[in-house]
């Protein structure tokens, strides 16, 4: 089955052309390319006839595993389905035809769009402004805790610590840092939620923000979030939510109702539009009123029947983004919100939530579940039971290539050792779902049968067990000609 | 399993004092969990560290983690053969896999560490 599929620069060979255009028949008129600086060649550049290239492609597509092909429990954080009408909309032409530098009376179709999607989010929220300009989530955590620091050192100085429990997202930490914070962790509890009396002990008048992902990443409300929320506010500090898990949410609970001060959003992963590879992301930033005059600029307001773009802000922490965002992706979202509506959106939180009970209710006893705290959209399992046959999380995740599935992700969040943490997301239908959940019982039988084809696998792939740590040791990173 | 003479840190780090010389690595338990060690970034000779100061950290094929400072004082030798070779963390963690050596300001930081059988019961403690 292992197969090699050559780079195309390998099967490039001189003089080889897709097509040939017949002799020029008609006089020659250089003189008018005069003033053009002609490429006349580009080095290495791969000569293939059309049929090579037509099956080079078709075929690494072929080899690419896909959410339009199969289930991918890695769940929205990565690769949830998106629903194709919303490629559509974003994909007519006048959309694709704005140019960024045009006027603003050129684009009041586009601003309003922006206006609408900021009204939206506004009203799923709970939150009393948005800026759509960060281009991924990462980027909206960033712009986040800037603008925090810009309110405290209004207020008088920026203060020096952020907390963040061990059960946030990964890039939590580094934003904070990369805003000139350090960080102090605030560890779990036994049920994986907030420990309020650590909390209580770490929040100081030092203390700038708390970074609370919640949904967090063990797929567990955080429920205390109104106490928390005091705590940080009684000393001064603002409560950042991490709203990546928002779709676990939607309709449900609106976090502005309950003292989060800011909030990002990720497009790419609550409102469907595609992400990894299909791209780009888009992380839009909620504020409470008393954040609006940090915003990021431009701010899209409305006039009478116009919109237009408020740049003289001086308070604002300035640009964060060229242009307009990833505007496409915001048309995106916005056509996913239309065409769901307020019930149609109530009900993906609901189906996400059920989808992901159901696979753990049907898991549970068969993989070990660290917490038995209830769970919203997703559930992290580890390999704790296989591992004392010497079978890993990685082994699991290599084993279910070969029944046609997705590995969950794996090895995270670090609170679980050998995590398998797994999010069926809303669009998923039950027939899918017993699959897998028949795919893991299979491979946790195979662990104690044959415990060998486990640890070998896949079987079935393009290719075999990769060398991960060679390939991290010594990593060839760039294709050379061999003479 | 935990060399008898070492001192140890909540965070998995081992210490072996030679005169005022503190030999730092990480332990077996450390580098079980870490999985195969890809890389490592060591600090420059002559950083003054203080107590659970990062030194650098430990790239593995699962996760990358920092590696803390058990006690106060200068770096004055790294393990330049970590540089090609970071899989000796994994296969001789408490020789060949020393990391760096600290001529200690403080003795007394060593008071604050564990020995071998309290960071043993330490290890049992920790749920997986």
């Amino acid at each position: 089955m292992s197969r090699r599929e050559p780079l195309i620069f390998e099967l490039s060979g001189e003089g080889k052309r897709a097509f040939f255009l017949p002799p020029l028949d008609v006089p020659e008129k250089k003189e008018i390319l005069e003033d053009i600086k002609l490429r006349e060649d580009i080095p290495g550049f791969p000569e293939v006839t059309e049929p090579e290239i037509v099956r080079h492609f078709t075929r690494l597509s072929q080899t690419n595993f896909c959410v339009d092909t199969s289930f991918y429990p890695l769940g929205s954080c990565t690769m949830k389905y998106s629903p194709k009408i919303n490629e559509k909309i974003a994909s007519l032409t006048p959309f694709l035809n704005s140019h960024p530098l045009a006027s603003e009376d050129l684009i009041q179709g586009n601003l309003e769009i922006i206006k609408l999607l900021e009204d939206y989010l506004c009203r799923i929220t709970g939150m009393d402004f948005f800026t759509l300009w960060p281009a991924a989530g990462a980027h909206g955590e960033l712009t986040g805790m800037m603008i925090i620091r810009a309110a405290l050192t209004r207020r008088g100085r920026p203060r020096k610590i952020v907390l963040i429990p061990d059960s946030a997202h990964g890039t939590n930490p580094s934003s904070a840092h990369i805003c000139g914070y350090r960080v102090q962790e605030i560890k779990s509890n036994e049920a994986g939620t907030v420990d309020l009396e650590d909390l209580n002990r770490m929040m100081t008048e030092e203390v700038a923000a708390l970074m609370l992902t919640n949904p967090n990443t063990l797929g567990i409300f955080e429920k205390d979030i109104k106490r928390i929320a005091e705590i940080v506010h009684s000393k001064g500090g603002f409560v950042y939510m991490d709203g990546a898990n928002m779709n676990a949410l939607l309709g449900k609970f609106r976090p502005g109702d309950h003292g989060v001060d800011v909030i990002h959003l990720n497009l790419h992963k609550t409102f469907s539009t595609p992400h990894g590879g299909g791209g780009p992301g888009s992380g839009p930033v909620g504020v409470k009123k008393e954040l609006e005059p940090f915003l990021p600029i431009p701010v899209v307001k409305r006039e009478g029947s116009k919109f237009v773009l408020e740049t003289n802000r001086p308070l604002s922490i300035g640009r964060i983004r060229s242009f307009y965002g990833n505007f496409l992706v915001l048309v995106k979202a916005l056509a996913y919100i239309l065409s769901l509506g307020a019930e149609g959106l109530k009900e993906v939180a609901e189906i996400a939530v059920l989808n992901s009970n159901y696979i753990r209710k049907n898991l549970e006893g068969i993989y070990y579940l660290k917490y038995s705290t209830p769970t919203l959209h997703e559930c992290v399992f580890s390999d704790k039971w296989q591992r004392e046959r010497g079978i890993q999380n990685i082994d699991i995740a290599k084993r279910l290539i070969d029944y046609g599935l997705h590995p969950p992700t794996m090895s995270f969040p670090l609170i679980v050792s050998g995590a398998l943490m797994i999010e069926p997301t809303e669009t998923e239908s039950k027939a899918e779902l017993d699959a897998f959940i028949e795919a893991m019982k299979k491979i946790a039988q195979e662990a104690v049968e044959n415990p060998e084809v486990v640890k070998t696998a896949p079987h079935n792939a393009y290719v075999r067990r990769l060398d991960e740590v060679a390939a991290a040791r010594n990593p060839i990173l760039r294709w050379e000609k061999k003479d | 399993m935990y060399p008898q003479n070492f001192y140890y840190t909540r965070d998995h780090e081992w210490v072996r004092v030679e005169g005022d010389v503190a030999i730092v690595g990480i332990t077996d338990y450390a580098q079980k969990q870490l999985g195969d060690i890809v890389y490592i970034e060591l600090p420059a000779l002559g950083t003054h560290l203080e107590v659970h100061q990062s030194i650098g950290s430990i790239e593995s094929v699962k996760a990358v983690s920092d590696v803390f400072s058990p006690v106060s004082g200068e770096v004055i030798e790294v393990n330049e053969e970590l540089n090609n070779s970071p899989e000796v963390i994994n296969q001789d963690p408490y020789d060949k896999g020393w990391i760096i050596k600290i001529r200690m300001k403080n003795k007394e930081d060593l008071n604050q560490l564990m020995t071998a059988s309290e960071y043993e019961k330490y290890v049992e403690s920790l749920e997986v």
